[in-house]
C-alpha cells in the first residue's frame, strides 16, 4: 500500500506540522472554532431548551428543529453563506454554519432531559415549597444531566465535522489539509489529513465521554436504567 | 428585468432552470440512486447484525461502540480515508454512507426488538413457535415501527450527506453546490441546496406512508390511545 507509506511519511515529516498551513496552526484554527461555536451555540440554545423544558412547553418546536438540522445539508448552508454577501469575509460563513448546526442537539437534548425529569421528584421538590427557579437548578437540571451532556457531545462532533466542511468553502481548519490533497491530487496527504481529522474527533468524543462520568452532580447516585441500544433520535453527523 | 437573470447572477432565476433542466434532473437522479443505494444496502446489513446482536448478547455492547466510532468520523475524513481503498468512484461515496446509516439502522433496530414484551414472547412459545418463526411473525413485525423509525432518521441524514460526495463528483446535486461555489453561481447554489431539501422532505413522507401501510394496527392503538395522554396532560403542564 504505497498510499498508506506515502501518509505516513506525510505525517513524520516535520516541515508538515510546522509554519503557515502546517499541522498545527490548521489544528488551532479547528480547536478555536470549534470550541467558539459551542459556546455562542450554548448560550443561545440552553437558556431556551432549559426555560421550555421546565415550563413542560415546546416540544413539538424541539422535534421540528432536530428534523430541520438534519434534512438540511451543512455543505449547502455553508456554499450558500459563502456566495452570499457575507462570503466576503472568511470567517463568517464558517462561524455561522457552525452555530446553527450545533444548536439542534443542544436544544433537542436538553429540552427532552428537562422535561423527561422524573415528574415524582419534581413534584416532590415543589410540595417542599421549590421556587421554579430552584426547582431547575437543584432537581431538574441534575436529573436532565446525562442528556444534556449527550446533546454537547453530539454537538461537537457535529461542530468538528461541519469545521472539517469549511475547508471546502475556502476556510482553514485541518479539512484543509484533505481539500488541498485533492485538489493537487496529492493522495497520500488526503489520507494523512483524514487520519488527523478522525483521530481529533474521536479524542475529542472520548474525552467528552470522560468528563461527563467525573462531572456528573448525582455521580454513582444515578439508577443505572440506561439500556444497551437507546434509538437515536437527536444526533447528527455531517 | 427578465433578459439577464444569468448575466445578473440572480438567487432566483427562471432561465437557470429552463437551461440547465437536464443538468439538475442527472444531478437529482444520481443524488437519488446514491441515496437509495447506501440506505439499502445499510438495512440488508444492519437488520442481521441486529438479530444476531438480539440473539448473542456479548456481542451488541462491541458491536454499538463500533458503529459509534464510525459515525463519530466527519464525512470529509471518511470519504477521503476510503479513496485508497476503493479509488475515486461512485462505491466510496456509497460505503461511507453505509457506514452512517448503518449506525442509526442497528440502533433502532435492536431498540426494536429489545422492546418486544417477554409475555408476547412467551404466548409465541406457548403456542409451539420455533425461534425462526418467532424471529418472522412476531418479533420483526412488532419492530416496524422502531425500524421504520430509524430508516426515516438514516434516509434524511444521508440525502443530506450525499453532497459532500461532490468532492469526487459523485455528489448528486453536491457536485452542482460544488461547481456553483467555484463560479460563484447563486441561482445553482440555491436550487440544488432548496432541491436537496424537497427530496429529504419527500423521502421522509414517502417513508412515513409506507410505515402506516406496514403497520395497520398502531393507528388503532393510537387512536385508543388519546384520551389517556389527553388526560395525562394537565399533569404535565406547569405554571413557570
Amino acid at each position: 500500500m504505497d498510499v498508506i507509506e506515502g501518509a505516513w511519511t506525510w505525517l513524520t515529516t516535520g516541515s508538515n506540522w510546522t509554519g503557515d498551513g502546517g499541522v498545527w496552526q490548521r489544528l488551532g484554527e479547528h480547536l478555536y472554532l470549534t470550541a467558539l461555536c459551542l459556546l455562542i451555540a450554548a448560550a443561545i440554545a440552553l437558556p431556551v431548551a432549559l426555560w421550555l423544558g421546565h415550563v413542560g412547553r415546546g416540544g413539538a418546536l424541539a422535534t421540528n428543529i432536530a428534523g430541520i438540522g438534519r434534512a438540511v445539508p451543512t455543505l449547502a448552508v455553508l456554499v450558500l453563506l459563502t456566495v452570499s454577501p457575507l462570503g466576503r469575509s472568511e470567517l463568517w460563513p464558517t462561524l455561522i454554519a457552525l452555530v446553527l448546526f450545533a444548536i439542534p442537539p443542544l436544544l433537542t437534548n436538553a429540552h427532552l432531559g428537562v422535561r423527561e425529569a422524573d415528574q415524582n421528584v419534581v413534584e416532590a421538590a415543589r410540595g417542599m415549597g421549590m421556587s421554579g427557579g430552584q426547582l431547575l437548578w437543584r432537581v431538574e437540571l441534575p436529573l436532565a444531566y446525562p442528556m444534556l451532556m449527550t446533546g454537547i457531545r453530539s454537538a461537537t462532533v457535529q461542530v468538528i465535522a461541519t469545521a472539517t466542511l469549511a475547508a471546502i468553502a475556502g476556510g482553514g481548519g485541518l479539512g484543509r489539509i484533505i481539500t488541498d490533497g485533492f485538489s493537487t491530487y496529492r493522495t497520500p496527504q488526503v489520507v494523512a489529513g483524514a487520519v488527523l481529522v478522525a483521530a481529533l474527533a474521536l479524542l475529542v468524543e472520548g474525552a467528552l465521554v470522560i468528563a461527563a462520568r467525573l462531572l456528573d452532580p448525582m455521580r454513582g447516585r444515578r439508577r443505572r436504567a440506561e439500556p444497551v441500544a437507546a434509538p437515536v433520535p437527536v444526533t447528527a453527523t455531517t | 428585468m427578465s433578459k439577464g437573470c444569468l448575466a445578473a447572477n440572480d438567487w432566483i432565476c427562471g432561465e437557470y432552470l429552463r437551461t440547465r433542466g437536464q443538468e439538475l434532473t442527472d444531478a437529482t437522479i444520481q443524488h437519488v440512486g446514491i441515496t437509495a443505494a447506501a440506505v439499502g444496502i445499510g438495512l440488508l446489513v444492519a437488520l442481521p447484525l441486529a438479530v444476531l446482536a438480539r440473539r448473542w448478547r456479548p456481542v451488541a455492547p462491541p458491536l454499538l461502540a463500533l458503529t459509534t466510532v464510525l459515525y463519530t468520523v466527519p464525512s470529509l475524513a471518511m470519504l477521503a480515508l476510503l479513496v485508497p481503498i476503493l479509488g475515486i468512484s461512485v462505491s466510496v461515496v456509497i460505503t461511507a454512507l453505509v457506514l452512517y446509516s448503518l449506525t442509526i439502522l442497528l440502533r433502532n433496530i435492536l431498540a426494536g426488538l429489545e422492546g418486544v414484551p417477554e409475555e408476547v414472547r412467551e404466548a409465541a412459545r406457548g403456542m409451539g413457535y420455533g425461534p425462526l418463526r418467532l424471529l418472522l411473525t412476531v418479533e420483526l413485525p412488532l419492530a416496524v415501527p422502531a425500524l421504520m423509525a430509524g430508516l426515516r432518521i438514516a434516509t434524511v441524514s444521508t440525502i443530506a450527506m450525499t453532497t459532500v460526495g461532490g468532492i469526487i463528483d459523485y455528489g448528486g446535486l453536491g457536485n452542482l453546490l460544488f461547481s456553483g461555489l467555484d463560479s460563484v453561481f447563486k441561482a445553482q447554489v440555491l436550487t440544488a441546496s432548496v432541491l436537496c431539501v424537497v427530496l429529504a422532505v419527500l423521502a421522509d413522507v414517502l417513508l412515513l406512508g409506507v410505515q402506516r401501510l406496514l403497520t395497520p394496527w398502531t393507528r388503532a392503538r393510537a387512536a385508543a390511545a388519546t384520551p389517556q395522554s389527553a388526560a395525562a396532560t394537565p399533569q404535565t403542564a406547569r405554571a413557570a
